[in-house]
């Protein structure tokens, strides 16, 4: 526990600190040059800068592309192999398995699939669209300026929509079968077993997929990091700044930006921390 | 809860236990072998493969000669060009934990270095070693800052150079003997190859955009004004650098479309492979064409940027010390090593890169080489600013990303130079 209190709040008390300091250069990061208080100035400049509001405009509709597409794909899925089949076990390892591929791993591939050359010198998707005559599919991907960051989000789609599928599985299991049968029992439609039965009991599920992929999105830099460049414009998002803040030594700003993400996820989990603890508490 | 107690204790002395213990290996690292005074060397690079070890090796081999009382080892860290082993070494150097001796860039790139107060002057060693009189004076005063210098280079690259494939070249009925006089001539160039159908200039990724950038700004400037970029005497608003700035984006509308997603080798490969017709990229590039056969003058032509003919843009890796090294003398020797007429050959020869020293004998290097070695001797010496000769990281990076912004379609010409020069402040 003391551990946690020095290791994880007492470092985020630490970048706090720093990021409302001027610490912009190397020679301020080693003392030889004094730092001095500068209060949201920082966050004041960022949130000011044309740059930070481009990766923050990047960042947003990653998430919202990468949430309805895992939550659309692992929803349909899970739907569709929650009625008893054959092979069930096999779709569910095909669909689960991309997930055991690291980011860096599936990034490498997918930035050859993602090859925005069209016509002639396609490659990737291009070329398999011109070979299945859908040549007007054929598109930029990530180097598209204002929706290339939404092309980085499909191999993440791709990555954890079975795990989505797994979350919703284990929830359509967990429904008991006799409220089913008392639903039909009562002369519901199979639709409206699952209209008014089975989908209510599912919206913990849905709340906790919502999370971990909102929360995952946030934090995505490893995909976005082997597919384009860190100084790529059109895929920046804050975690890249961060990362090239701190490269060039200007501790406070990549502090500032750490913030921000933070304060972000914040403002995603709270509310949730919040509502379980008041369900939890008012089931006992 | 009381369990729960005794187990985080545990977890806790059992994570102290281990945090002392990796404090011990850090220790020892340094002065390892270590208990009779430390002869080990640590020599921190991103040579890790390809020529770059090869040549890495050959040094070695001369240190081991030069000074048998140090052992060599080898600090290498792979990955990223470069960008992991100087996130290490950035962490490193914070944590008061040095190498003996890391590479970097020469030139302003060390800017961050000095101002941290993490380097040694050794100036002194300059003159110990003899280097003063054999390194040309335009590198020693592009080394020199106020007066103190902090690295010895090991070789020398240029930055400055257009590959091209003759063949294709012929095919747009374009002499691939007659070097384009200037931009305009070579963009003239450019839409003959273009009408044949082929990418008449392949670029990669955005700091090899950077690389193309500079070429241009030192075609249409001229050395001086150049130069004037960086220590702020030219004017980065000024109409001939909008001159620059329009070539810049001309040429980039000659480009392939994947460029964002390629690095340099598989750029300069498409000029291999014929599927482009140049590429401007340093003198490195000239080891892909050499591994794979392909022959000066008929497989490949090279000459360097038109119009910035009698300019040597360049960059050399050199070795520092670091302030507090565990092992200042081996360190010393090192340098010493590096600076030597042997190491410098010995390296270069491998490396594919040409030595600082003006006193080594062309024979002893390709043809490439040669022509390189006479370059350096009667060209201008002008810093790259893509391979950090010319600014320190932070104004490298904002000129890194105004540039990815402009070439991606995200600002036009006027806010580009607008970008740039207020990166220059």
């Amino acid at each position: 526990m003391i551990l946690m209190a020095v290791f994880v709040y007492g470092l985020i008390a630490a970048n706090f600190a720093t990021s409302a300091t001027d610490n912009h250069t190397a020679a301020q990061a080693t003392g030889v040059q004094p730092t001095v208080f500068v209060g949201i100035g920082n966050y004041l400049d960022l949130l000011a800068s044309e740059a930070f509001q481009h990766s923050l405009k990047n960042l947003l509709l990653y998430t919202v592309v990468f949430l309805v597409g895992t939550m659309v794909i692992g929803f349909t899925w899970a739907w569709l192999l929650e009625r008893p089949m054959r092979g069930e076990g096999i779709f569910r390892s095909v669909y689960l398995f991309p997930m055991a591929v690291s980011f860096i791993a599936s990034g490498v591939v997918w930035r050859w699939l993602l090859n925005s050359n069209e016509g002639e010198q396609a490659l990737g998707l291009n070329r398999l669209f011109q070979m299945v005559g859908l040549d007007f599919l054929q598109n930029p991907w990530w180097n598209n300026i204002t929706w290339g960051i939404a092309a980085i989000a499909l191999p993440a789609i791709w990555q954890l929509s079975g795990y989505v599928m797994a979350l919703f599985l284990a929830g359509f299991r967990g429904v008991p079968e006799e409220l089913r049968e008392a639903g039909r029992m009562d002369g519901a439609s199979e639709w409206q077993v699952y209209r008014h039965v089975i989908f209510p009991q599912l919206s913990p599920v849905a709340l906790s997929a919502l999370i971990i992929i909102g929360h995952m999105s946030l934090k995505a830099f490893d995909l976005i990091m082997s597919i384009s460049k860190p100084s790529n414009y059109q895929t920046k998002v804050p975690a890249v700044d961060m990362y090239v803040f701190k490269s060039s030594f200007d501790y406070a700003n990549s502090a500032a930006v750490g913030a921000i993400l933070l304060i972000i996820v914040a403002l995603l989990v709270i509310p949730y921390l919040i509502h379980t603890n008041r369900k939890e508490a008012s089931g006992r | 809860m009381r369990r729960i107690g005794v187990v985080a204790t545990a977890a806790a002395i059992g994570l102290a236990l281990t945090a002392c213990s990796g404090g011990g290996d850090g220790g020892g690292d340094g002065g390892e072998g270590g208990g009779d005074g430390g002869t080990d060397v640590e020599v921190f690079t991103w040579w890790a493969a390809g020529s770059e070890l090869t040549g890495l090796e050959a040094l070695e081999a001369v240190f081991t000669e030069q000074h048998p009382d140090f052992t060599f080892v080898n600090g290498a860290v792979a990955g990223g060009a470069g960008s992991a082993a100087k996130d290490l070494l950035q962490t490193r150097l914070q944590a008061g934990d040095p190498p003996d001796t890391f590479q970097a860039h020469a030139g302003a790139e060390l800017t961050d270095y000095i101002a941290a107060g993490q380097l040694e002057d050794v100036s002194d060693l300059y003159t110990e070693f003899g280097l003063t009189d054999v390194f040309p004076q335009d590198l020693i005063d592009l080394l020199t800052v106020d007066g103190s210098i902090y690295s010895v280079p090991s070789n020398i690259h240029r930055s400055n150079v257009v590959w091209a494939n003759p063949t294709v070249l012929e095919s747009a009925g374009i002499d691939p003997a007659a070097v384009p006089a200037d931009i305009d001539a070579w963009i003239a160039d450019l839409e003959a190859v273009q009408a044949t159908g082929v990418t008449a200039l392949s670029v990669a990724t955005t700091w090899t955009q950077v690389n193309l950038l500079e070429t241009v700004l030192m075609a249409d400037l001229g050395a001086e004004a150049y130069i004037g970029l960086w220590n702020g005497e030219t004017d980065w608003a000024g109409a001939d650098v909008t001159t620059a700035l329009e070539h810049f984006e001309t040429l980039m509308s000659f480009t392939n479309t994947d460029r964002d997603g390629l690095d340099w080798p598989e750029a300069t490969q498409m000029v291999i492979d014929g599927t482009a017709a140049y590429n401007v990229m340093g003198d490195w590039a000239v080891a892909a064409f050499e591994e794979q056969g392909v022959e000066r003058g008929t497989g490949f032509v090279d000459f360097p940027v038109p119009g910035s003919d009698g300019q040597f843009g360049f960059l050399a890796d050199s070795f520092t010390l670091p302030v507090g090294a565990p092992n200042p003398d081996g360190a010393t020797a090192w340098l010493e090593t590096v600076g030597s007429l042997e190491g410098q050959v010995a390296f270069n020869q491998a490396k594919g890169s040409i030595p600082a020293r003006t006193d080594a004998d062309p024979a002893d290097f390709s043809e490439y080489q040669q022509s390189a070695i006479e370059s350096y001797a009667s060209d201008a010496i002008v810093p790259s600013l893509a391979h950090g000769a010319a600014t320190p990281i932070a104004w490298l990076t904002a000129i890194s990303d105004a540039t990815s912004k402009f070439t991606t379609g995200g600002s036009d010409l006027a806010t580009y130079q607008e970008e740039l020069a207020a990166a220059a402040g």
